[in-house]
C-alpha cells in the first residue's frame, strides 16, 4: 500500500531524483486550497465587508484607496502573520516529535515556546522595546531554555519521556517568571504582556511579517534537507547510526533549526499554543504518512492559526486573542489524542 | 529525635516569618507584641499584618503537603503534585467564573467555587490516566494533568482578557500569595480544611495496605474502593481550599512527601505526619525567603516555591528509570 503511494520522479539523465507520497501531495495541495480560502474571508470580513472582488482586486492592485488601506495595511499583514507563524509553528512540532519520537514532544509543552516568551517579556516590561528589540529576546530566552532542557534530559543520550518531563518542569518555573514579571508591571503594561502571553494576531503589521518571513525562507529549506535524517531518525538510535547518520549530531542541528523557528515564531505572535503539537498530528493523520511532513505540517499549521484567529474574531469578540481558543482546542484535543492511545495498551 | 528537630525547625520558621519582612522586628519585640498590645506600630505590623499571614502559610502548607502525599500515595506516583495534576487549574477557572461571571469578589464566595473546580478536574485527570489495561501510571497522569491544565488555562486566560477588572484581580491572585490575606478567609475555609487534614490522617492505615498493590491490599482488609473515594474527598477539600486562601502554589505538594519519605522511610502514617511538619516549613521559608531577596519589594511565595521545587522535579525525573515511571 505504503510502496504504491510512492512516485518516483526524475529529470532527464537522473540529473535530479526524487520521491513524491501521493496522498501527502493530494492532501498538501487541499490543505493550500483551504489556506488560501481562510485568507481570503479574512481579509473580506470585517467591520468593513469586502467583496471577493474587492479583495482580488486589491491584492492585484487595482483597488479602491479605502479598501487598499484597510487590505495593506490592517488586514493582510494580520493574515500573513497568521500563515507563517502558524507554518512555523508547524515545521517546528514536526521536527521535535520526530526528534523526541513522542508527539508531546513539541516546542509548546516541553517549555521552548514558554522561554522565548520569558525572553520577550523581560524586553516588553524592562525595556520597552521595539518590533526588533522584543523578537531579538525572544530568538535569545529561546535557545537558552532549549540549551537548558537539552542538557538537562540529556543522560546516555535525550530520551523521549525524559525530554517532555523535564521540559515540563522547566516551563513551571519559566511559567512562574512570567507571572511575577507581570505583577510587577503597571496595570496597563502587564495587561498588554498578559495579552501577548496568550498569543494574538491583533494589530499586527508588516514589521512582524518580514522576520518570519525571512526566518522561514532560510530554515525551511535547512529543514527540508535535514528530514531524510528526520525519517532515519524516526527508526531509532541504533538504527540510524547503523545506516551512517550521527544521531546526536543530525538531532542538535535539527533541534536548532526549530529553535530558531519557534522563537522567531514567538517574537511575532506571542506563543500561541498548541499549534506545533497539534499541526503534525492532524497532518500525520491526514497524510497517513509514518511520520509527519513538514511541508503538510507547516500548510496545517498556517490552516490552524488563521482558521483559530477567524474564528476567535468573528465569533466571539475582536479582542480575544488567537491563542486562548488554539488553547481550549488544542488541550482538549491532546486530551482526546491521550484517550485514544491509552484505550488498548 | 528527628521529630524534634523537625518541629523546632517548624518553630525558628514560624518566629522567622513574624520578625522578617519589609519592615525587620527584632524577636523580642516580636514576642513582647505578641503577649500585650502596647499600641505601638511595632505591635501593629505583627498582630495584624504578620501573625494572619504565618496562620495562612501554616494552614495552607499542612494542606498542600497532606494533599501531595496523599495524591502519591493513592496513585503510587512520585511525580503527583495539585499543580501538575491540573487541580489549580480546575480550581483557578472555577474561581474566575465566580469573580468575572457572578461577580463574587470574597474568598468566602468563591471557595465552593474552588472546591467544584478542584473536585471535576482532578475526576477527570484521574479518568484520562487511568484509561486502559495500564491504568494511571505516573507519566500518563502527568500528561493527563497537562493536557486538562492547558485547556482550563486557555478558559481562564480568555475569562480574564476580555475583562480588565477582573483580571486586575485574577493576575495577583494566579501567582500564589500569603500577603494580605486576614484571618477572616481563614476563618470560612479552615473548617474545609481541617476536615481534610483529619479524613487525610485517617487513610494512612489503608494507605499502607494499598502500598503493595490493590490486590494486596485488599488482601490485608483494606476497602480499596472506599480509601480511593474518601482520598479523593481529602484532597479537594485540602487543595480546594489551600488554592481558595492563597491562590495556586505548585512544587509544595511534589516536593513535600520526598523529604518526609527520605526522613520517615515508607510507612504512610509517618510520612504523613512529617508531611504535616516539614510542608509549612517549606511555605513559611520560601514566603521568609520572598520577603527578604527583592527588598523592598516582594517576591510571592508561589514563586519562589516553583523556583524550588521544580529543580526536585527535574532532579527526580533525572534520577527515575522512565521504564519505571
Amino acid at each position: 500500500m505504503s510502496a504504491l503511494a510512492w512516485r518516483g520522479i526524475r529529470t532527464p539523465r537522473d540529473r535530479i531524483s526524487f520521491r513524491v507520497h501521493g496522498r501527502t501531495a493530494v492532501v498538501s495541495a487541499a490543505l493550500l486550497l483551504a489556506v488560501l480560502a481562510v485568507g481570503v474571508v479574512s481579509v473580506g470580513t470585517g467591520d468593513y465587508p469586502l467583496s471577493l472582488e474587492q479583495v482580488v482586486g486589491t491584492l492585484v492592485g487595482s483597488g479602491d484607496p479605502a479598501s487598499t488601506f484597510i487590505v495593506e495595511t490592517l488586514r493582510l499583514p494580520r493574515v500573513l502573520t497568521g500563515l507563517l507563524v502558524g507554518g512555523a509553528f508547524g515545521v517546528a512540532g514536526a521536527v521535535f516529535q520526530s526528534v523526541s519520537r513522542n508527539p508531546l514532544g513539541s516546542p509548546d509543552i516541553i517549555g521552548f515556546t514558554m522561554g522565548s516568551a520569558t525572553g520577550a517579556l523581560l524586553v516588553i516590561l524592562v525595556a520597552g522595546g521595539t518590533a526588533l528589540q522584543i523578537g531579538l529576546g525572544a530568538v535569545a530566552g529561546g535557545f537558552a531554555t532549549a540549551a537548558v532542557v537539552y542538557l538537562l534530559a540529556l543522560r546516555h543520550g535525550v530520551q523521549g519521556y525524559r525530554l517532555v518531563l523535564v521540559g515540563i518542569g522547566v516551563s513551571a518555573v519559566l511559567e512562574s517568571v512570567n507571572a511575577y514579571l507581570i505583577t510587577r508591571a503597571a496595570r496597563d503594561d502587564a495587561f498588554v504582556a498578559a495579552h501577548w502571553l496568550v498569543g494574538s494576531l491583533n494589530g499586527r503589521g508588516w514589521e512582524h511579517v518580514w522576520p518570519v518571513g525571512i526566518a522561514l525562507a532560510v530554515l525551511m529549506p535547512a529543514a527540508l534537507v535535514l528530514s531524510r535524517r528526520l525519517t532515519i531518525l524516526e527508526l531509532g538510535d541504533d538504527a540510524a547510526r547503523a545506516l551512517g547518520v550521527s544521531a546526536e549530531g543530525s538531532r542538535l542541528a535539527l533541534l536548532l533549526v526549530a529553535v530558531g523557528l519557534t522563537a522567531v515564531a514567538t517574537a511575532s505572535t506571542g506563543p500561541v499554543v498548541f499549534v506545533a503539537l497539534a499541526a503534525p498530528q492532524i497532518a500525520r493523520r491526514l497524510t497517513r504518512a509514518a511520520a509527519p511532513g513538514l511541508a503538510s505540517s507547516a500548510l496545517m499549521g498556517a490552516l490552524l492559526l488563521t482558521a483559530s484567529d477567524l474564528a476567535a474574531q468573528r465569533v466571539v469578540s475582536a479582542d480575544l486573542p488567537v491563542g486562548v481558543v488554539t488553547g481550549a482546542v488544542g488541550g482538549a484535543y491532546l486530551g482526546w489524542l491521550l484517550w485514544r492511545g491509552w484505550r488498548t495498551t | 529525635m528527628r521529630v524534634l528537630a523537625a518541629v523546632a525547625a517548624l518553630t525558628a520558621v514560624a518566629i522567622l516569618s513574624l520578625a522578617i519582612g519589609a519592615k525587620p522586628i527584632p524577636v523580642t519585640d516580636v514576642f513582647g507584641g505578641l503577649l500585650h498590645d502596647d499600641g505601638s506600630e511595632q505591635a501593629a505590623i505583627v498582630r495584624e499584618l504578620r501573625v494572619p499571614r504565618t496562620l495562612v502559610g501554616l494552614s495552607v502548607g499542612i494542606a498542600l503537603g497532606l494533599a501531595g502525599a496523599l495524591m502519591q500515595a493513592l496513585t503510587r506516583n512520585p511525580l503527583a503534585d495539585p499543580g501538575l495534576l491540573g487541580v489549580d487549574a480546575g480550581a483557578a477557572a472555577a474561581v474566575v467564573i465566580a469573580i468575572a461571571v457572578l461577580g463574587l469578589a470574597s474568598p468566602a464566595a468563591y471557595v465552593w467555587f474552588a472546591f467544584a473546580g478542584a473536585a471535576v478536574a482532578s475526576i477527570v485527570v484521574y479518568m484520562l490516566g487511568s484509561r486502559g489495561r495500564a491504568g494511571a501510571t505516573p507519566v500518563r497522569l502527568a500528561l493527563a494533568g497537562t493536557a486538562i491544565a492547558a485547556a482550563l488555562t486557555a478558559f481562564t486566560n480568555g475569562m480574564t482578557l476580555l475583562d480588565p477588572l477582573t483580571f486586575d484581580d485574577f493576575r495577583f491572585w494566579s501567582v500564589g500569595s500569603l500577603g494580605g490575606r486576614d484571618l477572616g478567609i481563614l476563618a470560612d475555609v479552615g473548617p474545609f480544611l481541617l476536615v481534610g487534614v483529619l479524613l487525610a490522617l485517617a487513610l494512612a492505615r489503608p494507605l499502607n495496605a494499598l502500598a503493595l498493590g490493590d490486590d494486596a491490599g485488599r488482601g490485608l482488609g483494606a476497602h480499596v474502593g472506599r480509601t480511593r473515594a474518601l482520598g479523593a474527598v481529602a484532597i479537594t477539600l485540602l487543595c480546594g481550599g489551600a488554592t481558595a486562601v492563597a491562590g495556586p502554589i505548585g512544587f509544595v505538594g511534589l516536593t513535600v512527601p520526598h523529604a518526609a519519605r527520605a526522613i520517615a522511610g515508607p510507612d504512610q502514617r509517618r510520612v504523613l505526619a512529617y508531611s504535616v511538619v516539614l510542608a509549612p516549613i517549606l511555605l513559611l521559608g520560601a514566603d521568609v525567603i520572598g520577603r527578604v531577596v527583592v527588598r523592598p519589594g516582594e517576591l510571592e511565595v508561589g514563586i519562589v516555591t516553583a523556583l524550588v521545587g521544580a529543580p526536585v522535579f527535574i532532579a527526580l525525573v533525572r534520577r527515575t528509570r522512565i521504564a519505571q515511571l
